[in-house]
Protein backbone atom coordinates (compact mmCIF):
# COMPACT_ATOMS: atom_id res chain seq x y z
CA UNK A 1 0.00 0.00 0.00
CA UNK A 2 2.64 2.26 1.23
CA UNK A 3 4.68 1.44 -1.75
CA UNK A 4 2.08 2.26 -4.21
CA UNK A 5 1.53 5.69 -2.92
CA UNK A 6 5.06 6.18 -2.44
CA UNK A 7 5.56 5.43 -6.24
CA UNK A 8 2.53 7.61 -7.55
CA UNK A 9 4.02 10.62 -5.50
CA UNK A 10 7.65 10.08 -7.10
CA UNK A 11 5.64 9.87 -10.69
CA UNK A 12 3.95 13.11 -9.84
CA UNK A 13 6.77 15.08 -8.04
CA UNK A 14 8.61 14.13 -11.36
CA UNK A 15 6.68 16.48 -13.37
CA UNK A 16 6.37 19.34 -10.69
CA UNK A 17 10.35 19.21 -11.06
CA UNK A 18 9.83 20.08 -14.92
CA UNK A 19 7.60 22.88 -13.96
CA UNK A 20 10.38 24.55 -11.57
CA UNK A 21 12.85 24.04 -13.69
CA UNK A 22 15.48 21.52 -12.30
CA UNK A 23 15.57 19.16 -15.09
CA UNK A 24 19.20 18.14 -14.16
CA UNK A 25 17.95 16.95 -10.47
CA UNK A 26 14.95 14.61 -11.73
CA UNK A 27 17.05 11.40 -12.11
CA UNK A 28 19.32 11.43 -9.06
CA UNK A 29 16.53 12.78 -7.02
CA UNK A 30 13.95 9.80 -8.60
CA UNK A 31 16.93 7.24 -7.35
CA UNK A 32 17.13 8.59 -4.03
CA UNK A 33 13.17 8.19 -4.04
CA UNK A 34 12.82 5.05 -4.92
CA UNK A 35 15.62 3.79 -2.81
CA UNK A 36 13.36 5.05 0.11
CA UNK A 37 10.23 2.79 -1.12
CA UNK A 38 12.57 0.05 -1.20
CA UNK A 39 13.22 0.62 2.70
CA UNK A 40 9.39 1.29 2.90
CA UNK A 41 8.36 -1.88 0.54
CA UNK A 42 10.87 -4.10 2.89
CA UNK A 43 9.84 -1.94 6.23
CA UNK A 44 6.24 -3.61 5.09
CA UNK A 45 7.39 -7.65 5.34
CA UNK A 46 5.89 -10.42 7.07
CA UNK A 47 2.57 -8.01 7.54
CA UNK A 48 -0.86 -9.35 6.33
CA UNK A 49 -2.85 -6.36 6.03
CA UNK A 50 -5.53 -4.87 3.75
CA UNK A 51 -6.73 -1.47 2.73
CA UNK A 52 -9.80 0.38 1.45
CA UNK A 53 -12.37 -3.02 1.44
CA UNK A 54 -9.43 -5.28 0.48
CA UNK A 55 -8.89 -3.36 -2.87
CA UNK A 56 -4.91 -3.79 -1.87
CA UNK A 57 -3.67 -6.62 0.04
CA UNK A 58 -0.24 -6.69 1.59
CA UNK A 59 2.06 -9.89 2.25
CA UNK A 60 4.70 -11.74 1.76
CA UNK A 61 3.93 -12.32 -2.09
CA UNK A 62 3.34 -9.09 -2.73
CA UNK A 63 6.04 -7.28 -0.97
CA UNK A 64 8.60 -9.67 -1.97
CA UNK A 65 7.77 -9.18 -6.01
CA UNK A 66 7.19 -5.07 -5.31
CA UNK A 67 10.45 -5.11 -4.25
CA UNK A 68 11.90 -6.44 -7.08
CA UNK A 69 10.34 -4.20 -9.40
CA UNK A 70 11.50 -1.45 -7.14
CA UNK A 71 15.02 -2.68 -7.32
CA UNK A 72 14.46 -3.10 -11.64
CA UNK A 73 12.77 0.46 -11.71
CA UNK A 74 16.15 1.49 -10.06
CA UNK A 75 18.35 -0.27 -12.68
CA UNK A 76 16.22 1.45 -15.69
CA UNK A 77 15.66 4.87 -14.57
CA UNK A 78 19.73 4.83 -13.94
CA UNK A 79 19.88 3.93 -17.75
CA UNK A 80 17.41 6.74 -18.77
CA UNK A 81 19.59 9.56 -18.16
CA UNK A 82 22.05 8.74 -21.18
CA UNK A 83 19.82 7.07 -22.90
CA UNK A 84 17.26 10.63 -23.81
CA UNK A 85 20.54 12.40 -23.67
CA UNK A 86 18.91 13.93 -26.85
CA UNK A 87 15.66 14.94 -25.52
CA UNK A 88 16.71 16.15 -21.91
CA UNK A 89 13.79 18.08 -22.71
CA UNK A 90 11.54 15.68 -21.86
CA UNK A 91 13.23 13.49 -19.40
CA UNK A 92 10.55 13.96 -17.15
CA UNK A 93 8.11 12.70 -19.09
CA UNK A 94 9.97 9.32 -19.82
CA UNK A 95 10.72 9.42 -16.04
CA UNK A 96 7.19 9.68 -14.66
CA UNK A 97 6.21 7.22 -17.52
CA UNK A 98 8.30 5.09 -15.89
CA UNK A 99 7.02 6.24 -12.55
CA UNK A 100 3.54 5.50 -13.01
CA UNK A 101 4.21 1.74 -14.60
CA UNK A 102 6.11 0.82 -11.88
CA UNK A 103 2.79 2.01 -9.79
CA UNK A 104 1.04 0.11 -12.21
CA UNK A 105 3.11 -3.30 -11.98
CA UNK A 106 2.86 -2.87 -7.53
CA UNK A 107 -0.95 -2.73 -8.16
CA UNK A 108 -1.11 -5.75 -10.49
CA UNK A 109 0.78 -7.94 -7.86
CA UNK A 110 -0.94 -6.78 -4.60
CA UNK A 111 -4.55 -6.83 -5.67
CA UNK A 112 -7.09 -7.84 -3.84
CA UNK A 113 -10.18 -7.15 -6.25
CA UNK A 114 -10.12 -7.94 -10.12
CA UNK A 115 -11.47 -4.28 -10.93
CA UNK A 116 -7.65 -3.35 -9.19
CA UNK A 117 -5.70 -5.90 -10.64
CA UNK A 118 -7.63 -4.34 -14.49
CA UNK A 119 -6.71 -0.97 -13.58
CA UNK A 120 -3.43 -2.27 -12.38
CA UNK A 121 -2.44 -3.95 -16.06
CA UNK A 122 -3.69 -1.41 -17.94
CA UNK A 123 -2.03 1.40 -16.51
CA UNK A 124 1.07 -0.62 -17.25
CA UNK A 125 0.33 -1.35 -20.67
CA UNK A 126 -0.73 2.29 -21.33
CA UNK A 127 2.64 3.47 -20.30
CA UNK A 128 4.56 0.49 -22.36
CA UNK A 129 2.30 1.50 -25.66
CA UNK A 130 3.47 5.15 -25.32
CA UNK A 131 7.32 3.94 -24.29
CA UNK A 132 7.35 1.80 -27.59
CA UNK A 133 6.42 4.45 -29.65
CA UNK A 134 8.48 7.60 -28.43
CA UNK A 135 10.63 7.63 -30.75
CA UNK A 136 7.72 9.73 -32.34
CA UNK A 137 10.57 10.32 -36.34
CA UNK A 138 11.56 6.80 -35.92
CA UNK A 139 9.04 4.70 -38.18
CA UNK A 140 10.75 1.47 -36.77
CA UNK A 141 9.55 2.66 -33.21
CA UNK A 142 6.03 3.64 -34.38
CA UNK A 143 5.77 0.46 -35.81
CA UNK A 144 6.57 -0.93 -32.79
CA UNK A 145 3.92 0.68 -30.73
CA UNK A 146 1.31 0.85 -33.09
CA UNK A 147 2.02 -3.34 -33.11
CA UNK A 148 2.11 -3.75 -29.51
CA UNK A 149 -0.96 -1.07 -29.03
CA UNK A 150 -3.28 -2.92 -30.77
CA UNK A 151 -1.93 -7.05 -30.00
CA UNK A 152 -1.91 -5.16 -25.81
CA UNK A 153 -5.46 -3.75 -26.34
CA UNK A 154 -7.11 -6.80 -28.24
CA UNK A 155 -5.45 -8.75 -25.06
CA UNK A 156 -7.09 -6.42 -22.47
CA UNK A 157 -10.52 -6.60 -24.43
CA UNK A 158 -9.93 -10.86 -23.72
CA UNK A 159 -8.88 -10.30 -20.11
CA UNK A 160 -12.13 -8.12 -19.66
CA UNK A 161 -14.58 -10.07 -21.12
CA UNK A 162 -13.07 -13.11 -19.06
CA UNK A 163 -13.17 -11.04 -15.47
CA UNK A 164 -16.83 -9.81 -16.20
CA UNK A 165 -17.68 -13.61 -17.22
CA UNK A 166 -15.79 -14.51 -13.73
CA UNK A 167 -18.14 -12.17 -11.82
CA UNK A 168 -21.16 -13.09 -13.57
CA UNK A 169 -20.47 -16.75 -12.23
CA UNK A 170 -19.31 -15.56 -8.66
CA UNK A 171 -20.98 -12.04 -8.41
CA UNK A 172 -18.28 -10.38 -7.32
CA UNK A 173 -14.90 -9.23 -7.59
CA UNK A 174 -13.13 -9.93 -4.40
CA UNK A 175 -10.96 -12.45 -4.95
CA UNK A 176 -10.47 -14.24 -1.43
CA UNK A 177 -14.54 -14.70 -1.54
CA UNK A 178 -14.07 -16.14 -5.12
CA UNK A 179 -11.24 -18.15 -4.26
CA UNK A 180 -13.95 -19.25 -1.49
CA UNK A 181 -16.70 -19.67 -3.71
CA UNK A 182 -14.79 -22.07 -6.47
CA UNK A 183 -14.86 -24.79 -3.80
CA UNK A 184 -18.71 -24.80 -4.00
CA UNK A 185 -20.14 -28.01 -6.22
CA UNK A 186 -22.12 -26.07 -9.30
CA UNK A 187 -20.46 -23.69 -10.75
CA UNK A 188 -21.33 -22.43 -13.82
CA UNK A 189 -20.16 -22.55 -16.92
CA UNK A 190 -18.77 -19.21 -17.41
CA UNK A 191 -16.73 -19.17 -14.59
CA UNK A 192 -14.31 -21.54 -16.58
CA UNK A 193 -14.81 -19.79 -19.84
CA UNK A 194 -14.18 -16.94 -18.15
CA UNK A 195 -10.92 -18.35 -16.73
CA UNK A 196 -9.66 -19.45 -20.10
CA UNK A 197 -10.24 -15.98 -21.38
CA UNK A 198 -7.65 -14.36 -18.55
CA UNK A 199 -5.20 -17.02 -19.18
CA UNK A 200 -5.22 -16.12 -22.81
CA UNK A 201 -4.64 -12.55 -22.12
CA UNK A 202 -2.25 -13.20 -19.34
CA UNK A 203 -0.34 -15.57 -22.07
CA UNK A 204 -0.76 -12.92 -24.47
CA UNK A 205 0.81 -10.22 -22.04
CA UNK A 206 4.05 -12.69 -20.87
CA UNK A 207 4.32 -13.49 -24.32
CA UNK A 208 4.13 -17.71 -24.36
CA UNK A 209 4.20 -19.60 -27.60
CA UNK A 210 0.94 -19.38 -29.13
CA UNK A 211 0.58 -15.68 -28.52
CA UNK A 212 4.28 -15.05 -28.55
CA UNK A 213 4.35 -13.45 -32.23
CA UNK A 214 4.39 -10.19 -31.85
CA UNK A 215 7.54 -10.09 -29.41
CA UNK A 216 10.32 -10.45 -31.49
CA UNK A 217 8.79 -7.34 -33.78
CA UNK A 218 7.76 -5.18 -30.78
CA UNK A 219 11.01 -5.97 -28.86
CA UNK A 220 13.28 -4.96 -32.13
CA UNK A 221 11.25 -1.72 -33.25
CA UNK A 222 11.09 -0.34 -29.66
CA UNK A 223 13.95 2.29 -28.36
CA UNK A 224 16.53 -0.58 -26.95
CA UNK A 225 16.16 0.85 -23.22
CA UNK A 226 12.29 0.18 -23.76
CA UNK A 227 12.98 -3.37 -24.82
CA UNK A 228 15.15 -3.42 -21.75
CA UNK A 229 11.62 -2.75 -19.66
CA UNK A 230 9.67 -5.10 -21.43
CA UNK A 231 11.98 -7.86 -21.51
CA UNK A 232 12.53 -7.53 -18.11
CA UNK A 233 9.91 -6.15 -15.82
CA UNK A 234 6.96 -6.25 -17.78
CA UNK A 235 7.46 -9.80 -18.17
CA UNK A 236 7.97 -10.32 -14.68
CA UNK A 237 5.20 -8.90 -13.78
CA UNK A 238 2.66 -10.08 -16.33
CA UNK A 239 4.08 -13.76 -15.00
CA UNK A 240 3.47 -12.99 -11.25
CA UNK A 241 0.05 -11.85 -11.52
CA UNK A 242 -1.13 -14.50 -13.55
CA UNK A 243 0.40 -16.79 -10.72
CA UNK A 244 -1.41 -14.97 -8.27
CA UNK A 245 -4.61 -15.03 -10.58
CA UNK A 246 -4.26 -18.74 -10.63
CA UNK A 247 -3.90 -19.16 -7.08
CA UNK A 248 -6.74 -17.26 -6.43
CA UNK A 249 -8.93 -18.82 -9.26
CA UNK A 250 -8.34 -22.21 -8.23
CA UNK A 251 -8.17 -23.08 -11.83
CA UNK A 252 -4.95 -25.45 -11.08
CA UNK A 253 -6.97 -28.41 -9.37
CA UNK A 254 -8.36 -29.31 -12.91
CA UNK A 255 -6.08 -31.88 -14.86
CA UNK A 256 -7.19 -30.34 -17.89
CA UNK A 257 -6.02 -27.04 -17.60
CA UNK A 258 -2.65 -28.57 -16.15
CA UNK A 259 -2.17 -30.43 -19.80
CA UNK A 260 -2.57 -27.17 -21.22
CA UNK A 261 -0.32 -25.41 -19.17
CA UNK A 262 2.28 -28.27 -19.51
CA UNK A 263 1.98 -28.11 -23.25
CA UNK A 264 2.35 -24.24 -23.89
CA UNK A 265 5.59 -24.44 -21.21
CA UNK A 266 7.34 -27.13 -23.36
CA UNK A 267 6.36 -25.08 -26.46
CA UNK A 268 7.36 -21.64 -25.49
CA UNK A 269 10.61 -22.95 -24.65
CA UNK A 270 11.30 -24.99 -28.01
CA UNK A 271 10.03 -22.22 -30.10
CA UNK A 272 11.56 -19.62 -27.96
CA UNK A 273 14.94 -21.55 -28.32
CA UNK A 274 14.51 -22.66 -32.19
CA UNK A 275 14.22 -19.45 -33.32
CA UNK A 276 16.42 -17.54 -31.21
CA UNK A 277 19.36 -19.72 -32.85
CA UNK A 278 18.75 -17.77 -36.15
CA UNK A 279 17.89 -14.21 -34.97
CA UNK A 280 20.91 -12.17 -36.37
CA UNK A 281 19.84 -8.55 -34.21
CA UNK A 282 20.50 -8.95 -30.62
CA UNK A 283 17.30 -7.41 -29.62
CA UNK A 284 14.95 -10.04 -31.20
CA UNK A 285 17.57 -12.92 -29.80
CA UNK A 286 16.95 -11.50 -26.43
CA UNK A 287 13.06 -11.45 -27.17
CA UNK A 288 12.95 -15.05 -28.40
CA UNK A 289 15.03 -16.07 -25.44
CA UNK A 290 12.74 -14.16 -23.10
CA UNK A 291 10.06 -16.57 -24.77
CA UNK A 292 11.65 -19.78 -24.06
CA UNK A 293 12.03 -17.77 -20.06
CA UNK A 294 8.51 -17.39 -19.99
CA UNK A 295 7.98 -21.10 -20.87
CA UNK A 296 10.53 -21.69 -17.75
CA UNK A 297 8.34 -19.68 -15.74
CA UNK A 298 4.96 -20.98 -16.77
CA UNK A 299 6.19 -24.45 -15.37
CA UNK A 300 6.10 -23.10 -11.65
CA UNK A 301 2.15 -23.12 -12.60
CA UNK A 302 2.01 -26.67 -12.13
CA UNK A 303 2.61 -26.85 -8.37
CA UNK A 304 1.27 -24.08 -7.62
CA UNK A 305 0.62 -24.11 -3.65
CA UNK A 306 4.52 -24.43 -3.15
CA UNK A 307 6.34 -22.64 -5.81
CA UNK A 308 6.13 -18.95 -5.21
CA UNK A 309 9.82 -18.49 -3.63
CA UNK A 310 10.38 -20.64 -6.91
CA UNK A 311 9.13 -18.12 -8.80
CA UNK A 312 10.53 -15.12 -7.21
CA UNK A 313 13.78 -16.55 -7.69
CA UNK A 314 13.86 -17.03 -11.04
CA UNK A 315 12.23 -13.85 -12.21
CA UNK A 316 15.32 -11.97 -10.08
CA UNK A 317 17.64 -14.26 -11.25
CA UNK A 318 16.26 -13.64 -15.01
CA UNK A 319 15.28 -9.80 -14.72
CA UNK A 320 18.74 -8.93 -13.00
CA UNK A 321 20.59 -10.68 -16.25
CA UNK A 322 18.52 -9.34 -18.14
CA UNK A 323 19.68 -5.50 -17.07
CA UNK A 324 23.28 -6.29 -17.05
CA UNK A 325 22.81 -7.43 -20.38
CA UNK A 326 21.02 -5.07 -21.71
CA UNK A 327 23.10 -2.46 -19.89
CA UNK A 328 25.95 -3.35 -22.37
CA UNK A 329 23.59 -3.78 -25.45
CA UNK A 330 22.42 -0.27 -25.00
CA UNK A 331 26.53 1.12 -24.88
CA UNK A 332 26.87 -0.94 -27.89
CA UNK A 333 24.67 -0.20 -29.58
CA UNK A 334 24.67 3.47 -29.27
CA UNK A 335 24.48 5.56 -32.34
CA UNK A 336 23.94 2.53 -34.33
CA UNK A 337 21.17 2.14 -36.53
CA UNK A 338 20.95 -1.77 -36.13
CA UNK A 339 21.59 -4.53 -33.13
CA UNK A 340 23.52 -7.53 -35.31
CA UNK A 341 25.51 -9.22 -33.25
CA UNK A 342 28.85 -7.66 -35.59
CA UNK A 343 28.48 -4.56 -33.52
CA UNK A 344 29.82 -6.33 -30.44
CA UNK A 345 32.95 -7.78 -32.18
CA UNK A 346 36.30 -7.51 -30.19
CA UNK A 347 34.08 -6.10 -27.21
CA UNK A 348 36.49 -8.16 -25.42
CA UNK A 349 40.10 -6.31 -26.18
CA UNK A 350 38.39 -2.66 -26.30
CA UNK A 351 35.97 -3.07 -23.21
CA UNK A 352 36.88 -6.06 -21.05
CA UNK A 353 34.74 -4.96 -17.85
CA UNK A 354 32.02 -4.10 -20.28
CA UNK A 355 32.59 -7.91 -21.87
CA UNK A 356 32.28 -9.56 -18.94
CA UNK A 357 29.40 -8.40 -17.18
CA UNK A 358 27.47 -9.45 -20.84
CA UNK A 359 28.99 -12.70 -20.96
CA UNK A 360 27.90 -13.25 -17.41
CA UNK A 361 24.70 -12.17 -18.08
CA UNK A 362 24.04 -14.05 -20.63
CA UNK A 363 25.82 -17.46 -19.04
CA UNK A 364 23.10 -16.47 -15.74
CA UNK A 365 20.62 -16.58 -18.60
CA UNK A 366 21.78 -20.29 -19.90
CA UNK A 367 22.31 -21.69 -16.45
CA UNK A 368 25.75 -22.33 -15.94
CA UNK A 369 26.90 -22.79 -12.33
CA UNK A 370 28.04 -19.64 -10.41
CA UNK A 371 25.18 -17.29 -11.34
CA UNK A 372 21.36 -17.51 -10.41
CA UNK A 373 20.39 -18.61 -12.99
CA UNK A 374 21.84 -22.00 -12.72
CA UNK A 375 20.43 -22.19 -9.26
CA UNK A 376 16.80 -21.27 -10.44
CA UNK A 377 16.76 -23.80 -13.03
CA UNK A 378 18.03 -26.27 -10.00
CA UNK A 379 15.43 -25.33 -7.81
CA UNK A 380 12.66 -25.42 -10.67
CA UNK A 381 13.10 -28.63 -11.85
CA UNK A 382 13.65 -29.78 -8.47
CA UNK A 383 10.34 -28.88 -7.01
CA UNK A 384 8.63 -29.88 -10.43
CA UNK A 385 10.01 -33.62 -10.38
CA UNK A 386 9.06 -34.15 -6.75
CA UNK A 387 5.41 -32.45 -7.84
CA UNK A 388 6.01 -35.61 -10.86
CA UNK A 389 5.95 -33.64 -13.82
CA UNK A 390 9.14 -35.69 -15.28
CA UNK A 391 8.20 -34.81 -18.83
CA UNK A 392 7.98 -31.12 -18.71
CA UNK A 393 11.61 -30.95 -16.79
CA UNK A 394 13.34 -33.16 -19.66
CA UNK A 395 11.89 -30.70 -21.97
CA UNK A 396 13.26 -28.13 -20.20
CA UNK A 397 16.67 -29.64 -19.68
CA UNK A 398 17.18 -29.99 -23.81
CA UNK A 399 16.30 -26.76 -24.04
CA UNK A 400 18.66 -25.00 -21.55
CA UNK A 401 21.56 -27.00 -23.73
CA UNK A 402 20.18 -25.85 -26.71
CA UNK A 403 20.24 -21.73 -25.55
CA UNK A 404 23.92 -21.98 -24.32
CA UNK A 405 24.46 -22.17 -28.52
CA UNK A 406 22.76 -18.76 -29.21
CA UNK A 407 23.91 -17.24 -25.94
CA UNK A 408 27.71 -18.30 -26.87
CA UNK A 409 27.46 -16.60 -30.59
CA UNK A 410 27.48 -13.50 -29.26
CA UNK A 411 30.47 -14.66 -26.54
CA UNK A 412 32.64 -16.35 -29.69
CA UNK A 413 31.70 -12.43 -31.41
CA UNK A 414 33.34 -10.47 -28.44
CA UNK A 415 36.41 -12.28 -27.44
CA UNK A 416 37.36 -14.32 -30.99
CA UNK A 417 36.88 -11.42 -33.55
CA UNK A 418 38.70 -8.46 -33.97
CA UNK A 419 37.36 -5.25 -33.22
CA UNK A 420 36.03 -2.82 -36.05
CA UNK A 421 36.08 0.35 -34.23
CA UNK A 422 37.31 2.89 -31.75
CA UNK A 423 37.12 2.85 -27.84
CA UNK A 424 34.05 5.07 -27.35
CA UNK A 425 33.70 6.82 -23.41
CA UNK A 426 31.57 4.53 -21.67
CA UNK A 427 28.56 6.47 -19.42
CA UNK A 428 29.70 6.01 -15.54
CA UNK A 429 25.78 5.26 -15.09
CA UNK A 430 25.96 2.22 -17.75
CA UNK A 431 28.84 0.77 -15.98
CA UNK A 432 27.81 0.99 -12.77
CA UNK A 433 23.63 -0.42 -13.62
CA UNK A 434 25.88 -3.42 -15.02
CA UNK A 435 28.58 -4.19 -12.59
CA UNK A 436 25.68 -3.68 -9.25
CA UNK A 437 23.39 -6.09 -11.50
CA UNK A 438 25.32 -8.88 -11.99
CA UNK A 439 26.88 -8.59 -8.51
CA UNK A 440 23.30 -8.65 -7.34
CA UNK A 441 22.60 -12.08 -9.62
CA UNK A 442 26.06 -13.31 -8.43
CA UNK A 443 25.18 -12.66 -4.87
CA UNK A 444 21.48 -14.22 -4.75
CA UNK A 445 23.12 -16.99 -6.70
CA UNK A 446 25.28 -17.85 -3.75
CA UNK A 447 22.31 -17.52 -1.51
CA UNK A 448 19.73 -19.18 -2.72
CA UNK A 449 17.66 -19.95 0.42
CA UNK A 450 18.03 -16.43 1.16
CA UNK A 451 15.24 -15.58 -1.96
CA UNK A 452 13.22 -18.57 -1.93
CA UNK A 453 12.52 -18.56 1.46
CA UNK A 454 10.88 -15.42 1.22
CA UNK A 455 7.55 -16.12 0.54
CA UNK A 456 5.74 -18.93 2.84
CA UNK B 1 -35.56 -3.65 -13.90
CA UNK B 2 -35.83 -6.92 -12.49
CA UNK B 3 -38.59 -7.77 -14.44
CA UNK B 4 -37.67 -7.04 -17.34
CA UNK B 5 -33.99 -9.23 -17.23
CA UNK B 6 -36.52 -12.30 -15.79
CA UNK B 7 -38.54 -11.66 -19.42
CA UNK B 8 -35.45 -11.65 -21.48
CA UNK B 9 -33.12 -14.14 -19.46
CA UNK B 10 -29.38 -13.20 -18.85
CA UNK B 11 -28.55 -15.86 -21.36
CA UNK B 12 -29.53 -13.96 -24.01
CA UNK B 13 -27.43 -11.03 -22.72
CA UNK B 14 -25.17 -13.30 -22.93
CA UNK B 15 -25.01 -14.10 -26.36
CA UNK B 16 -25.55 -10.53 -27.36
CA UNK B 17 -22.40 -9.69 -25.81
CA UNK B 18 -20.63 -12.82 -27.31
CA UNK B 19 -21.30 -11.54 -31.01
CA UNK B 20 -20.56 -8.12 -30.32
CA UNK B 21 -17.51 -9.32 -28.53
CA UNK B 22 -16.95 -11.70 -31.64
CA UNK B 23 -17.75 -8.69 -34.76
CA UNK B 24 -15.04 -6.87 -32.48
CA UNK B 25 -12.14 -9.60 -32.70
CA UNK B 26 -13.04 -10.61 -36.62
CA UNK B 27 -12.67 -6.23 -37.12
CA UNK B 28 -9.48 -6.27 -35.24
CA UNK B 29 -7.97 -9.25 -37.60
CA UNK B 30 -9.30 -8.80 -40.86
CA UNK B 31 -9.45 -5.16 -41.51
CA UNK B 32 -6.05 -3.37 -42.22
CA UNK B 33 -7.60 0.13 -42.07
CA UNK B 34 -6.28 1.52 -38.27
CA UNK B 35 -9.32 3.90 -37.53
CA UNK B 36 -11.62 1.11 -37.92
CA UNK B 37 -9.24 -1.37 -35.82
CA UNK B 38 -9.48 0.90 -33.05
CA UNK B 39 -13.98 1.31 -33.52
CA UNK B 40 -13.43 -2.87 -33.67
CA UNK B 41 -11.72 -2.57 -30.16
CA UNK B 42 -13.99 -0.19 -28.92
CA UNK B 43 -16.76 -2.76 -29.94
CA UNK B 44 -15.39 -5.46 -28.04
CA UNK B 45 -14.78 -2.97 -24.54
CA UNK B 46 -18.57 -2.06 -24.91
CA UNK B 47 -19.48 -5.56 -25.20
CA UNK B 48 -18.21 -6.14 -22.01
CA UNK B 49 -19.21 -3.34 -20.79
CA UNK B 50 -23.08 -4.09 -21.47
CA UNK B 51 -22.92 -7.85 -19.97
CA UNK B 52 -21.43 -6.36 -16.71
CA UNK B 53 -24.26 -4.27 -16.78
CA UNK B 54 -26.99 -6.93 -17.19
CA UNK B 55 -24.88 -8.96 -14.77
CA UNK B 56 -24.99 -6.40 -12.44
CA UNK B 57 -28.23 -6.22 -12.28
CA UNK B 58 -28.73 -10.18 -12.68
CA UNK B 59 -26.42 -9.98 -9.23
CA UNK B 60 -28.90 -7.03 -7.67
CA UNK B 61 -25.10 -5.70 -7.09
CA UNK B 62 -24.00 -2.35 -8.29
CA UNK B 63 -20.39 -3.18 -8.43
CA UNK B 64 -20.51 -4.29 -11.80
CA UNK B 65 -21.98 -0.91 -12.54
CA UNK B 66 -18.99 0.65 -11.23
CA UNK B 67 -16.60 -1.39 -13.35
CA UNK B 68 -17.92 -0.66 -16.18
CA UNK B 69 -17.07 3.22 -15.29
CA UNK B 70 -13.90 2.10 -14.83
CA UNK B 71 -13.15 0.26 -18.05
CA UNK B 72 -14.86 3.36 -19.76
CA UNK B 73 -12.40 5.28 -18.42
CA UNK B 74 -9.40 2.90 -19.32
CA UNK B 75 -10.71 2.38 -22.94
CA UNK B 76 -10.84 6.14 -23.63
CA UNK B 77 -7.25 6.64 -22.08
CA UNK B 78 -6.31 3.47 -24.33
CA UNK B 79 -8.06 4.71 -27.37
CA UNK B 80 -5.80 8.11 -26.79
CA UNK B 81 -2.59 6.62 -26.83
CA UNK B 82 -3.47 5.03 -30.27
CA UNK B 83 -4.48 7.90 -31.97
CA UNK B 84 -1.20 9.33 -31.07
CA UNK B 85 0.50 6.45 -32.15
CA UNK B 86 -1.88 6.80 -35.79
CA UNK B 87 -0.51 11.04 -35.72
CA UNK B 88 2.77 9.79 -35.70
CA UNK B 89 2.43 6.94 -38.06
CA UNK B 90 0.47 9.44 -40.67
CA UNK B 91 2.96 11.79 -40.24
CA UNK B 92 6.08 9.38 -41.50
CA UNK B 93 3.83 7.23 -43.79
CA UNK B 94 1.35 9.54 -44.80
CA UNK B 95 -1.00 6.98 -44.58
CA UNK B 96 -2.82 4.67 -41.63
CA UNK B 97 -3.11 1.33 -43.80
CA UNK B 98 -1.67 -1.37 -41.38
CA UNK B 99 0.01 -3.49 -44.20
CA UNK B 100 2.82 -0.40 -44.73
CA UNK B 101 4.05 -1.53 -41.62
CA UNK B 102 6.58 -4.17 -42.49
CA UNK B 103 9.82 -2.82 -41.67
CA UNK B 104 10.45 -5.58 -39.01
CA UNK B 105 11.08 -8.63 -40.34
CA UNK B 106 14.05 -10.77 -38.91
Amino acid sequence: MNTLLAITGLGVLCLLLEIANVRKAIIPLTIVGLLGTLGITVADYGKVESHYSNMIVTNDFSVSFSALFVVLGIFLIALSGDFYRDAQTKISDFVSIKLFMLAGAVAMVSFGNLSMFFLGIEVLSISLYILAASQRLNIRSNEAGMKYFLLGSFASGIILFGICLIYGAMGTFDIVEISELTGSAELPDWFFIGIVLLSIGMLFKIAAVPFHFWAPDVYEGSPTLTTALMSTLAKVVAMATFYKLLTGMNANIYYEYEIVIMVISIASMTVGNVMALRQASIKRMLAFSGVSHAGFMLMTLLNIKTSAGTLLYYASAYALAGIAAFAIVLYVTRNKSNEDTYNFNGLGKTRPVLAAVLTAALLSMAGIPVFAGFFAKFALFTSNIQAGYLIVVIAAVINSIISVGYYFKVILAMYTQEPTEDKKPVPFLFYAVGVVAILLNIAIGLYPSAVINLIK
Amino acid sequence: MGNILNEIGIENYIFLSVILFSIGVFGVLYRRNAIIVFMSIEIMLNAVNLLFVAFSTYHQDAQGQVFVFFSMAVAAAEVAVGLAIVVSIFRNLGSIDLDNLKNLKG
